[in-house]
């Protein structure tokens, strides 16, 4: 099922079986060039599949957006311990929604995408992690496990190739910060869900302490296509360096907000104007948040630029998640950072310091701001506390929180003065400590 | 080992072998990198984000816990924006940290008021309502404040890894997380209080300190703890001749910082209002107080009578008396009465061991050997209950050395949670059970064998014999029960042998025997119960008792002189490893004396002549005539270990096996000495039921 109207701007890769009838059947996927990419890869060798995937110029879709290629050539090759393959499915970014969708109408490509890494990385096992509130998305995952296993395309001896591999689903239990990857293997081995110590990264020591691959669903679900159509079409899809296409999640004030597959490097005003069908109510645009709500907001005036990995850094942004928040004129922007923090004051797991006290800190204080108990010194305070958490943190969950606060104080610094001047007369700084008395 | 690694911290050139912590190579060239959560010994946490440092090429500060150095790291620890950060942690941290210092058990001696002080803003920014969560107590000795605390995670991990406990956990996420005990509101643990003194903040506060006094107004008095044989330093809080605390947070002695229950709790025997604070005579059948004088004087007379008409004395010393008291005692009975009946409780089969070690080197192990052994073996005995420090030892040296633990018990005990090889086996076997370890121990490249009275006699030549077959270095601990368990038998309290393990001239008899005996005229016991499970056959025999409390036996006296406990007194007592260390004296507990002060008065009254009764003249008699003990006094005087071997050649005479009897003493108990500490019995646990409860492997 999908739950908006396609664009016809869309170039559909990964999405290309949403319309179909019964698309995350696997009767469907076979007659659609389903497992093809598979039997490719079992012809290739596991160093020709990770070029492949280099050349694909395919990144992390997660949201750091490292190339996936490099990362599966970090996994020992002759480990004695077994590697693992780890799907990333606890989708939790504000604003992205796109995992599900994948997982819901095309649960076979992910599948697919996981039997290509186990050929590439010599893993035998694989685990899908998918979030606590995506309980409905476990029952079809299962369902297309159990589908692929009665039709040989998981256990052993697959398809009499003589390759083996078991996949299983695990279920988080309702935290964003087991998105972090570490914090994610934590988790899936049963313990509190705790971000670890890095170095060793995944692809040496991971689930339990073996060499794991872990990539995001919609990376899995990018392989199939890369290794059937061959790198170089897929990198040639985006901007150099930055392969494919990407599913974006428009939501906010527009009129068509959904989820949309869109070539990397589209340009984001067309994206707002041209796919989501311009902002709703003809009002005008003020901000974006680009990637989920961790990244750092652009002005209307900063959004004429192409969506890609490089060009949102150079913006000083990020393409994160591909979770667009679009905000018209009318936009709260005290309000807007309130909600945010209040998501990550719930959200930190509450393991290292800046973090745990930085995100409820600031929550206290965005309260009493947005509710007009705020005095003019605050405002420096806001800013000053999210950098002091930026890049302190133990894991980038305090950089999420302090990112899109800093931009909201710097871009948007006089919607908190206006706030203290309707405070004023009533709440001053100067009576504020007799009005309590 | 590999080569040193170079690198430059703060502009100094420092070495460090590779793998070395950057916190602790900086440490090590004196500069002080702050943390709360890094704690040696610990696993790493990077939690607390105190401890970070520029790094040359690294964009982001970089936490000195967790990075090992590299070679030509260049590293910054006095850089405006490491100040900066580490002012912001102590800002974050403070957030909701109570201000309530001036009434905080920790106030004074706190890291976070020690960092705030040197690293921290003077002003707080923090105008929000701070968070608020209600004190709960978790145990007797246990209580938590959850919004004092840091989240440090300091005391998850010295439950879970130092003691093998795992009763503490995290609850809750973000601002909220909070640590909580294993059972859901209360501990079921072994209450060793370990958490409490490594908390760094006033979060974990004991049953027994707090809100007792401010940490400067005590005395701090480094003595040895008076309960088990392990000789774990305690350092006493002690404020108007009272003992608020025990700790050893200085690291000082052979346990470091390790302590149980009782070296941290059960000092509160000595405050016990059924102390005994003036001498008792049995006046028309009942014990009366009497004066010192007459009391002593009554003793004195009594004494020579019998010794004048070749009457016949027992003397029963102790193994909680220093040795200089036991050295005195027993040239009390030998020479000053003549008499040969001189023993006292014996807990373990050392004269055996050191008649069948006899000729070889290093063959006994101490305490830090057990930390640094390649492998062990633990034979008849309930380390973790009975030798909790040896236990500590073996358990720390398994985390960070993977050495090998080989267990032979009689039933299940905490150290086959780790042991490589773990036999159960009927009392009786145990030799039997040993040897069919042989090829796995064989293969080990050294081995420090622990044993209990399980082993006794001939057991024990057998076991030495077992070990030299081995082919590989093997070192011994014959485990006993108490705080001079091994001292005594040093100082010759035992029938027919002297101070070093010479040989009498004739033997005597041994307790039970003299018990027994149809004429005996006197019994001089001296801090020691032996008519608990026993009864004097003589109906009129005159028994003299020195105590704290009215015991069986004190019960049975003619005259009951109060003792000192060893709090209260000077001297030195030797471990279970032989380590000698010396006693300092906290407090004085009124009208009571020391066992050698009452000695020294009795042969004053007598007008014996057996040299000065003080703990000094006697310690420098003992290191001129008894082989082993001439330890090196600075060691000693500062507070040291050292180890003693007292023999190298046969001991002369007979172990007596069926008189070798520990007390089987548990976490909670020590002897009739821990029926008199309010802490040890207000705990709940059941010992046994600590394993029950699925205590988590380290």
């Amino acid at each position: 099922m999908i739950y908006n109207e396609p664009s016809p701007l869309e170039v559909k890769v990964l999405t290309k079986r949403f319309l179909l009838e019964n698309s995350a059947s696997i009767d469907t996927y076979l007659a659609t060039d389903g497992y093809k990419a598979f039997l490719k890869a079992r012809e290739m060798t596991p160093d020709a599949i990770i070029a492949e995937v280099k050349i694909s110029n395919l990144r992390g879709r997660g949201g750091a957006g490292f190339p996936t290629g490099m990362k599966w050539s970090f996994v020992p090759k002759n480990s004695p311990k077994p590697t693992y393959i780890v799907v990333n499915a606890d989708e939790s970014e504000p604003g992205t929604c796109k995992d599900r969708l994948l997982m819901e109408n095309d649960p076979h490509q992910l599948l697919e995408g996981m039997l290509i890494a186990g050929l590439a990385t010599n893993a035998h096992a694989g685990y899908i992690y998918i979030r606590g509130e995506y309980r409905y998305l476990i029952d079809i995952m299962d369902k297309a496990i159990a589908e692929a296993y009665a039709k040989g395309w998981l256990g052993n001896n697959i398809q009499d190739t003589g390759f083996d591999f078991e996949c299983y689903t695990q279920t988080g239990a309702g935290a964003y910060e087991c998105g972090e990857e570490s914090a994610l293997l934590e988790s899936l081995e049963g313990k509190r869900g705790i971000p670890r110590i890095r170095p060793p990264f995944p692809a040496v020591a991971g689930a339990w302490q073996s060499p794991t691959v872990l990539n995001n669903v919609e990376t899995f679900c990018a392989i199939p296509p890369i290794i059937l159509d061959g790198g170089q079409k897929f990198a040639d899809l985006g901007t150099p360096r930055n392969g494919g296409t990407k599913l974006v999640c428009i939501s906010g004030h527009v009129n068509k907000p959904g989820v949309y597959e869109l070539p990397l490097g589209f340009n984001l005003l067309r994206m707002i104007n041209e796919v989501a069908g311009g902002m709703r109510g003809g009002k005008k645009l003020k901000a974006v948040i680009p990637g989920g709500s961790s990244c750092p907001l652009l002005k209307a005036e900063e959004c004429d630029l192409p969506m890609d990995y490089d060009s949102l850094a150079k913006a000083k942004s990020m393409l994160g998640s591909g979770g667009l928040v679009i905000m018209d004129e009318d936009t709260d922007m005290v309000k807007a950072a309130l909600r945010i923090m209040k998501f990550y004051a719930h959200e930190s797991c509450g393991w290292c310091i800046p973090c745990r006290e930085g995100t409820t800190w600031l929550k206290k204080m965005l309260t009493r701001f947005d509710e007009g108990r705020g005095q003019s010194s605050d405002i420096n305070l806001i800013g000053e506390l999210a950098k002091n958490m930026l890049g302190r943190t133990f894991c980038p969950l305090g950089d999420a929180a302090a990112l899109p606060t800093i931009s909201i104080v710097e871009k948007f610094r006089e919607e908190f003065e206006a706030k203290l001047v309707v405070a004023a007369g009533s709440y001053s700084d100067e009576n504020r400590f007799v009005q309590i008395a | 080992m590999a080569d040193p690694v170079n690198l430059s911290i703060d502009g100094r050139a420092v070495q460090a072998p590779a793998g070395t912590l950057l916190i602790d190579a900086a440490k090590t060239a004196g500069i002080e990198i702050p943390a709360f959560c890094y704690y040696e010994g610990l696993s790493l946490q990077a939690a607390c984000r105190m401890c970070l440092v520029e790094i040359e090429k690294t964009p982001k500060l970089q936490a000195s816990c967790t990075i090992p150095v590299g070679e030509g790291m260049i590293v910054r620890t006095d850089s405006p924006i490491v100040a900066a950060a580490r002012k912001s942690m102590l800002e974050f941290l403070l957030a909701n940290h109570p201000l309530d210092c001036p009434v905080c058990d920790k106030g004074g001696e706190c890291e976070l008021q020690d960092m705030v002080f040197r690293y921290g803003a003077g002003e707080s920014r923090f105008t929000e309502n701070k968070l608020h969560v209600d004190e709960k107590q978790w145990s007797p000795v246990v209580f938590f404040d959850a919004p004092r605390c840091i989240l440090c995670y300091r005391c998850v991990r010295i439950c879970n890894e130092g003691m093998g406990v795992g009763a503490l956990g995290i609850v809750n996420r973000g601002v909220i997380s909070e640590i909580a005990p294993n059972e859901g509101d209360h501990l079921n643990c072994d209450e060793c209080g370990a958490c409490i003194d490594i908390c760094p903040v006033g979060a974990l506060t004991s049953g027994t300190y707090r809100y007792q006094t401010r940490p400067w107004e005590m005395n701090h008095v480094g003595t040895i703890c008076t309960h088990c044989s392990n000789g774990c330093k305690t350092t006493l809080g002690v404020r108007n001749d009272k003992i608020i605390r025990g700790n050893n947070r200085d690291r000082s002695g052979v346990n470091g910082e390790f302590l149980c229950i009782k070296g941290r709790y059960a000092f509160d025997f000595t405050e016990n209002p059924e102390r005994l604070q003036s001498p008792l005579m049995r006046i028309n059948g009942k014990l009366e107080p009497v004066s010192w004088s007459r009391a002593l004087l009554t003793v004195a007379q009594k004494f020579a009578e019998v010794k004048n008409r070749g009457g016949k004395f027992g003397v029963i010393g102790s193994n909680r008396t220093t040795n200089e008291e036991n050295y005195y005692l027993q040239k009390f009975a030998r020479q000053g009465l003549g008499t040969q009946n001189l023993d006292h409780h014996r807990s373990g089969d050392l004269t055996t061991l050191l008649d069948a070690i006899s000729g070889k080197m290093a063959a006994l192990a101490t305490v830090s050997d057990l930390y640094k052994t390649k492998a062990s073996l633990v034979i008849g005995a309930d380390l973790a209950e009975q030798q909790p420090l040896l236990a500590f030892q073996l358990r720390a040296n398994f985390r960070h050395h993977a050495s090998h633990t080989y267990t032979v018990t009689n039933g299940p005990v905490r150290e086959r949670k780790y042991a490589i090889a773990s036999i159960v086996a009927n009392p009786g076997e145990e030799l039997k059970a040993v040897e069919t370890l042989r090829d796995r121990l064989a293969k080990e490249s050294e081995l420090v064998i622990l044993f209990g009275d399980a082993i006794k006699g001939d057991a024990v030549r057998k076991l030495v014999a077992f070990g030299d077959s081995l082919g590989i270095p093997v070192k011994y601990v014959c485990l006993v029960d108490y705080s001079n368990s091994r001292g005594a038998v040093d100082m010759g309290l035992v029938p027919g042998l002297l101070p070093g393990y010479r040989a009498a001239a004739t033997s005597g008899l041994a307790t039970h025997e003299m018990l027994a005996a149809p004429d005996l005229d006197v019994l001089w016991v001296v801090g020691a119960n032996p008519l608990k499970n026993a009864k004097l056959a003589l109906a009129n025999a005159f028994v003299v008792v020195h105590e704290m409390f009215l015991t069986e036996t004190a019960e049975r006296a003619d005259i009951v002189f109060p003792a000192a406990s060893a709090y209260e007194k000077e001297g030195t007592v030797t471990n279970v490893t032989g380590e000698v260390q010396r006693l300092k004296k906290a407090l004085k507990v009124m009208g009571t004396k020391s066992d050698l002060e009452i000695f020294g008065l009795i042969a004053k009254e007598m007008h014996l002549d057996l040299g000065p009764a003080r703990h000094d003249a006697i310690f420098d008699e003992m290191r001129k005539t008894i082989r082993g003990y001439n330890v090196p006094l600075p060691v000693i005087a500062t507070g040291g270990a050292a180890q003693t071997s007292p023999v190298n050649g046969r001991v002369p005479v007979e172990s007596r096996p069926d008189l070798i009897q520990s007390a089987r003493d548990t976490l909670f108990t020590s002897g009739s000495l821990g029926r008199y500490s309010k802490m040890l019995n207000s705990v709940l646990e059941h010992p046994a039921g600590l394993y029950e409860s699925g205590v988590n492997t380290p």
